[in-house]
């Protein structure tokens, strides 16, 4: 068992708050994705939860221990960096070994432990090399080898796959998914790859600005944002976000004179005249080549053929949506288009906060 | 078009011709003479005589001990006081940088005048001796400098750590603000104390800094001279100063060239120890 408890954790550097009186509890075994853009905090608050910072206020409970006050080697944790930090003048077994030694295993356990840590991540070949002779992904896997040879019940894991070039990671992503699995800790994984964040996570915490602004499951923040940045920041393309008008009975909202009707739920929150954002994802768009009831005229600006599906940068009066299309769809730019949303994936946000209205 | 290619490929070589002069002239030069002056008599003919002559002298021994002597007591205690000193301001503790100009400071002062403030220190009537007179320790001058007892060498001893700890601490501060932060992290994570840490972490990723130190050190340890000159009036007798002394009072160049070659001999075997004994592994094998 190993519930991580974060009650209020604050984290100051001089005037900047990097962390924001976060509270969050991870759930035991769980696979826990921190996922924001550079500076939101969340390698702060990892380090925080490793104790590598100190906090300025707030506790951090592991296993219900509150660890607050103790050093990183005393909070039964393990970690992989984003630099890898492999030590260069020690060989790879000497690497993987270290955090053993420190725990003065007998060598026999040590020798047979660093062996499967090693097949685990396919380096047994490597034992003896030191990590200069080494390639970026293999030093990214002698990292991972040391972290998970310790058997800590807490894994961390700091944008573990950030340097790698694309094709490996995408080959990492996978592989680490497999063994993170099977390995059964509570692992709290930081990225600002959104695509890692949903194909890996149980659960996503989306960070800004030193605060939790959604966190649930990789499909519930995919689908239901809680907020304009999250739609924004999440999914590739983007979600589109359009201006839409509360009409005067509250039951419909004109969309660049397109009228489309609200749902009762969202309409007796609204007052007439108010102006919402209308949010809704490149997949959840129809295209047409004709017009037809209930759809938008727009014009395509930008076709972007991408194998499986084309992508459509289309022109709604003066604003700009993604649209994906069949790879056999004709459009060329400049035609006019006809596009239909997919009533029940549409999204409802107050325009002034950026939150979403449920 | 040939000419162009030829001037392109010369212009290297151009770049390095005045440094090439300049080492030539005053490096290499001044050694081959000094070594044909060691070894040669006065027809050019190859001989011994004056190698002999200074092996043979009262002083060589003598000077041979003491040199070593200050060389296994100095540098260790350096290094040791260095590094404690490059950790501290590397600590980042509040106001620990500060300290790095106290400590780099004696960098700036000539060695002699060290070793003339550190005569003014340790002479009869002395800053030590007015104050262990003063604190009723001793009743009278105590002296400190007499040639007869070990005094005069832990005073030297005692001026060129002063002196010359601080161009060690600077090669480490250095060292150790280059070991990225993680490693020291990673350490901590996996379960090592700061004792642990320095022994597995710090110091083998220091390493070549320390392998520049100490290279560094103990070449200019052989060559330790003005504070000597300044404490002992050259009555401690050391390698440099018999050559200075060969040269300059007996009138004799090939004497002291046979010093300055000693010197040099001494200087080469410590630095290829330093370098094979020191050598990285990882360094080793990117080659």
């Amino acid at each position: 068992m190993a519930e991580i408890r974060l009650e209020n954790v604050r984290k100051e550097f001089g005037e900047v708050v990097a962390v924001k009186d976060i509270s969050l509890t991870i759930h035991d075994r769980e696979f826990m994705v921190l996922l924001g853009p550079s500076g939101c905090g969340k390698s702060t608050l990892l380090r925080c939860i490793a104790g590598l910072e100190q906090v300025n206020n707030g506790r951090i409970l592991i296993d219900g221990e509150d660890v607050t006050q103790l050093p990183p080697r005393k909070r039964g944790i393990s970690m992989v960096f984003q630099s890898y930090a492999v030590f260069p003048h020690m060989t790879v077994f000497e690497n993987i070994a270290f955090g053993l030694r420190m725990q003065k295993k007998p060598d026999a356990e040590i020798r047979q432990r660093v062996q499967s840590s090693a097949e685990l991540l396919h380096i047994e070949e490597l034992l003896d090399r030191y990590p200069a002779q080494l390639s970026g992904g293999q030093r990214q896997r002698v990292a991972v080898a040391r972290a998970i040879a310790v058997q800590a019940k807490v894994l961390l894991m700091d944008e573990p796959l950030s340097n790698l070039d694309a094709l490996l990671r995408l080959e990492m992503r996978a592989e680490l998914k497999r063994l993170l699995d099977e390995l059964q800790a509570t692992v709290i994984y930081v990225t600002h790859d959104q695509v890692e964040a949903l194909s890996m996570g149980d659960r996503i915490a989306v960070m800004r600005n030193g605060e939790i602004l959604q966190c649930d499951s990789p499909i519930a923040v995919y689908n239901n944002p809680a907020a304009h940045f999250i739609g924004s920041f999440i999914g590739n393309p983007p979600m589109n976000f359009l201006t839409a008008r509360v009409l005067d009975g509250k039951t419909a909202v004109s969309v660049h004179e397109t009228t489309i009707p609200l749902p009762p739920s969202i309409a007796s929150q609204l007052k007439a005249n108010t102006e919402l954002w209308l949010g809704i994802r490149a997949e959840n768009i129809e295209a047409l080549s004709q017009t037809a009831p209930d759809t938008i005229p727009a014009k395509v600006l930008v076709v972007e053929p991408l194998g499986s599906h084309n992508l459509l940068t289309v022109q709604v009066g003066n604003e700009l949506l993604k649209v994906n299309t069949h790879a056999d769809a004709k459009f060329s730019p400049g035609q006019a288009i006809w596009l239909r949303f997919a009533a029940d994936k549409i999204r409802w946000l107050d325009k002034l906060t950026g939150q979403s209205l449920i | 078009m040939i000419a162009k290619l030829r001037a392109q490929n010369l212009e290297p070589y151009l770049l390095l011709l005045p440094s090439t002069i300049f080492l030539l002239l005053f490096f290499a030069w001044p050694m081959f003479r000094a070594l044909s002056l060691a070894i040669l008599n006065d027809e050019g003919q190859f001989t011994l005589a004056h190698i002999q002559r200074m092996t043979s002298d009262v002083a060589f021994w003598d000077a041979i001990r003491n040199t070593f002597i200050l060389l296994i007591t100095i540098i260790p205690l350096q290094f040791i006081l260095a590094l404690i000193m490059a950790l501290i301001v590397t600590s980042g503790l509040r106001g620990s940088g500060l300290l790095i100009y106290f400590y780099a400071l004696p960098i700036a002062i000539s060695d002699l005048a060290a070793g003339i403030v550190w005569f003014a220190v340790f002479t009869e009537r002395g800053y030590l001796n007015t104050l262990l007179t003063n604190l009723g320790i001793l009743d009278k001058p105590f002296i400190f400098l007499n040639i007869q007892t070990s005094w005069p060498l832990i005073a030297v001893i005692i001026a060129e750590v002063w002196r010359a700890t601080s161009i060690v601490f600077v090669i480490l501060v250095a060292g150790l603000q280059g070991i990225p932060k993680e490693y020291n992290e990673a350490a901590e994570i996996f379960g090592a104390n700061w004792y642990t840490r320095l022994w597995r972490v710090t110091l083998p990723m220091l390493r070549p800094s320390i392998q520049v130190a100490l290279i560094l050190r103990t070449i200019l340890a052989f060559q330790v001279f003005a504070v000597v000159v300044a404490l002992t009036g050259g009555n401690l007798r050391v390698l440099a100063l018999e050559a200075f002394r060969w040269y300059g009072d007996f009138r004799n160049a090939n004497v002291a060239a046979a010093y300055a070659a000693l010197i040099l001999i001494f200087s080469m075997i410590v630095s290829v120890v330093y370098l094979r004994t020191l050598r990285s592994p990882e360094t080793e094998l990117t080659g």
